[in-house]
C-alpha cells in the first residue's frame, strides 16, 4: 500500500499507487467502450420494430401454448425412447473412445509427448464442437436417423470425458505405481493395477455426469434431423402447433430433472 | 465386506491366487446390474433403425468432407464468415456482461445463509428454468419474440449465463468463511456494507474465473444458435452445410476451434493471475 506524507507531516494512505488507480480506469474505460460498440453492431444488424413488438409476441405465444394438447403425449413415447438410447449409447461409445484417449493425454501415462499432443488435438477439437453442429455434419454424411445422433453425442463426449479424466490421471498418488512397478510389472500391469483403481471412482463419476448432460443436449438433436424428440419439436413449430410444443417441453423438463437426478444419487453413491 | 470372506481371501492370497475387490461389493447386485444392462442394449440396439444404403452412399461425402480439411476454403465466402464471426464474437461479449450482472443479485437471493426462504424460492426457481433447457430451444422462443437476428441470440445465451453464473456464485456464497462475515457485521456495517467488505472479496476471484469459462461456452454456444435464426456464425455454416460446400465448413469449424482455443488459454492465464 503506497504511503504519501500531507504538507503537515501526517502519513496518508492509499489503496493504489497513483499509476496503478490510472490503470485501472484506463481498463474499465477500454472494457466499456468495447461493450459499446458491440452493443452498437447488434443493434444495428436488429429490426427494432419487433423487439418493440415482444411483449404483445410474448403474451400471444403463451395464449397459444396454453392449454397443451396432452393426447399428443401419446405420440411421444417413441421418440423419448430414441432421445433416451441416443445419449445412453452415445455416451457408452464416446467413454469407450475417451478412455484411452485419456490414458495418452495424460502427462504420466502417455508414451510419448508426440502422442500427446496429438491426443490433446484430438480432446480440443471434439470439445469444441457443439454437439449440435457434429449431428449436422453426421446427418448430411449417414442420412437423417438415430445413428447420425448417437455418434454426434459420442464423438461430443470424447473431448469432455477425455479431459476431465486425463486431468484425474495427472492428479494420481505416484506411490502405489511405485509399489507396482517395484514388483516387476509390465506397463499394461501398472496401469491396470496401479493407476486404474485410483481413477476408476473419477472415472465412473464422469461418465455419469455426461450421461446427463447428453440427456439435455439429445433432447435438441433432432432440429437438424438426428432423431429422438427433437424431430417432433421440430414438426410442431414448423406446423406452428404450439400447443404441442408446450406438451414436448413439459416432457423434455421432467426427462431432465429426473436425470439430473439420477446422475446426482449415482455420484452420491461412487464418490 | 464380512469377516469370513475377508479370511478367505486372506487365505487365498496366502496360495497366490488374489483378486482384487470389485467395484460393487454385494455380488448380486453387480450381477443384476451387469444382466440389465446387457437387455438394455439389447432393446436399445434393435430400435436403432439404420439405412445401410444411405450410408454407404454418405461415406463417400466423409471423404469429401475430410478433403476439405486438409484444403480448407477460407476465400469464396469471406465476407460472410467475416460478417458471421463479428456477429458472434459481438453477441458473446454482450450476452456475457448482461447475464453476469443480472446473475449476481439471482445468486446473491439463491445462497440460503444470506436470503430469506421466499427470496431463494424464487431465485432458485429461475436458475432450474434457466439450466433445464438448451440454449437452442431457448433461442427458437426468443426468436419468434424478438424477431431474426443477433438480438435474440443476444437475449438467449444472456438468460442461460444467469442459470449458471447464479448457481455457481450461489453455490460459492453458500461455503464461504462465516468469521469474516460475523467480523464485518460486529463492526456495525449495513446489509451494503457487510456484501461489499465480507462477501464481494471472498467470491470475487472465482466470480471473475467463472465469467471468463461462461465467455468461453458462450462463444461455443453461439456458434450453434444460428441455426434456428438467431444470427451468428451458425447461420453461415448451416448454409454452407446444406449446400454442400464443404471447404467453407471446414474453414469455419477451423476458425471455431481456433477461437476455442485462444479463449481457452486466455481464460486459465486470468484465473491464474486472479487467483
Amino acid at each position: 500500500m503506497p504511503v504519501s506524507t500531507s504538507p503537515q507531516g501526517t502519513p496518508l494512505w492509499q489503496r493504489r499507487t497513483t499509476r496503478a488507480q490510472w490503470l485501472q480506469y484506463a481498463a474499465w474505460m477500454m472494457g466499456m467502450s468495447l461493450f459499446l460498440l458491440c452493443w452498437k453492431v447488434i443493434s444495428d444488424n436488429t429490426m427494432w420494430v419487433f423487439v418493440e413488438d415482444a411483449g404483445r409476441q410474448g403474451s400471444d405465444l403463451i395464449s397459444r401454448m396454453l392449454p397443451p394438447r396432452w393426447e399428443y403425449a401419446s405420440v411421444l413415447w417413441k421418440p423419448m425412447w430414441d432421445t433416451l438410447n441416443i445419449a445412453t449409447l452415445g455416451t457408452a461409445l464416446g467413454i469407450m473412445m475417451a478412455f484411452p484417449v485419456a490414458f495418452l493425454a495424460a502427462r504420466n501415462t502417455t508414451p510419448h509427448p508426440l502422442v500427446r499432443s496429438v491426443a490433446l488435438t484430438i480432446i480440443v477439437s471434439s470439445r469444441s464442437i457443439n454437439s449440435l453442429i457434429w449431428a449436422m455434419l453426421l446427418v448430411t454424411i449417414l442420412g437423417p436417423g438415430v445413428l447420425a445422433g448417437i455418434i454426434a453425442i459420442a464423438l461430443r463426449s470424447i473431448g469432455f470425458v477425455g479431459k476431465l479424466l486425463y486431468e484425474a490421471i495427472e492428479e494420481i498418488h505416484p506411490t502405489p505405481v511405485e509399489a507396482i512397478s517395484a514388483t516387476g510389472a509390465s506397463r499394461l500391469q501398472i496401469m491396470n493395477y496401479g493407476v486404474l483403481p485410483q481413477v476408476m471412482p473419477a472415472f465412473a463419476g464422469i461418465s455419469v455426469y455426461r450421461w446427463d448432460i447428453n440427456i439435455r443436449e439429445s433432447t435438441v438433436l433432432g432440429l437438424v434431423g438426428a432423431g429422438g424428440i427433437g424431430l417432433q419439436l421440430n414438426a410442431s413449430i414448423n406446423s406452428l402447433a404450439w400447443n404441442q410444443v408446450s406438451v414436448i417441453f413439459v416432457m423434455i423438463f421432467v426427462t431432465v430433472l429426473v436425470s439430473e437426478w439420477v446422475s446426482a444419487r449415482v455420484r452420491h453413491a461412487i464418490i | 465386506m464380512s469377516r469370513t470372506d475377508t479370511l478367505a481371501r486372506q487365505q487365498a492370497a496366502r496360495q497366490g491366487q488374489w483378486r482384487r475387490l470389485p467395484l460393487i461389493e454385494s455380488s448380486r447386485l453387480r450381477w443384476a446390474l451387469v444382466l440389465s444392462g446387457v437387455v438394455y442394449l439389447a432393446l436399445a440396439l434393435a430400435s436403432v433403425e439404420v439405412n445401410w444404403a444411405r450410408v454407404a452412399e454418405g461415406s463417400g461425402r466423409a471423404i469429401n468432407f475430410l478433403g476439405a480439411f486438409m484444403q480448407p476454403d477460407f476465400v469464396s465466402r469471406q465476407s460472410d464468415i467475416w460478417a458471421g464471426l463479428l456477429e458472434s464474437l459481438t453477441m458473446t461479449l454482450t450476452s456475457t456482461v448482461i447475464g453476469v450482472l443480472l446473475a449476481i443479485p439471482v445468486g446473491l437471493g439463491a445462497a440460503r445463509n444470506i436470503a430469506p426462504l421466499p427470496v431463494y424460492t424464487v431465485c432458485r426457481a429461475i436458475i432450474a428454468v434457466s439450466r433445464t433447457f438448451q440454449e437452442i430451444i431457448i433461442a427458437i422462443l426468443f426468436v419468434v419474440m424478438f424477431g431474426f437476428g443477433p438480438f435474440a441470440g443476444m437475449i438467449t445465451l444472456a438468460f442461460a449465463t444467469i442459470g449458471f453464473m447464479a448457481k455457481l456464485l450461489a453455490e460459492d456464497i453458500e461455503d464461504l468463511d462465516w468469521r469474516q462475515v460475523e467480523a464485518v457485521r460486529a463492526t456495525g456495517a449495513g446489509w451494503w456494507q457487510t456484501m461489499n467488505h465480507a462477501i464481494q472479496p471472498q467470491v470475487m476471484p472465482r466470480l471473475i474465473g467463472l465469467s471468463m469459462y461462461r465467455l468461453d461456452i458462450n462463444f461455443r454456444e453461439s456458434s450453434v444458435i444460428g441455426i434456428v435464426g438467431a444470427g451468428g456464425i451458425g447461420a453461415t455454416l448451416n448454409t454452407s452445410l446444406s449446400r454442400y460446400e464443404y471447404g467453407t465448413s471446414a474453414a469455419i469449424l477451423l476458425i471455431i476451434i481456433a477461437i476455442v482455443l485462444l479463449s481457452e488459454y486466455l481464460s486459465s492465464y486470468v484465473r491464474r493471475w486472479t487467483q
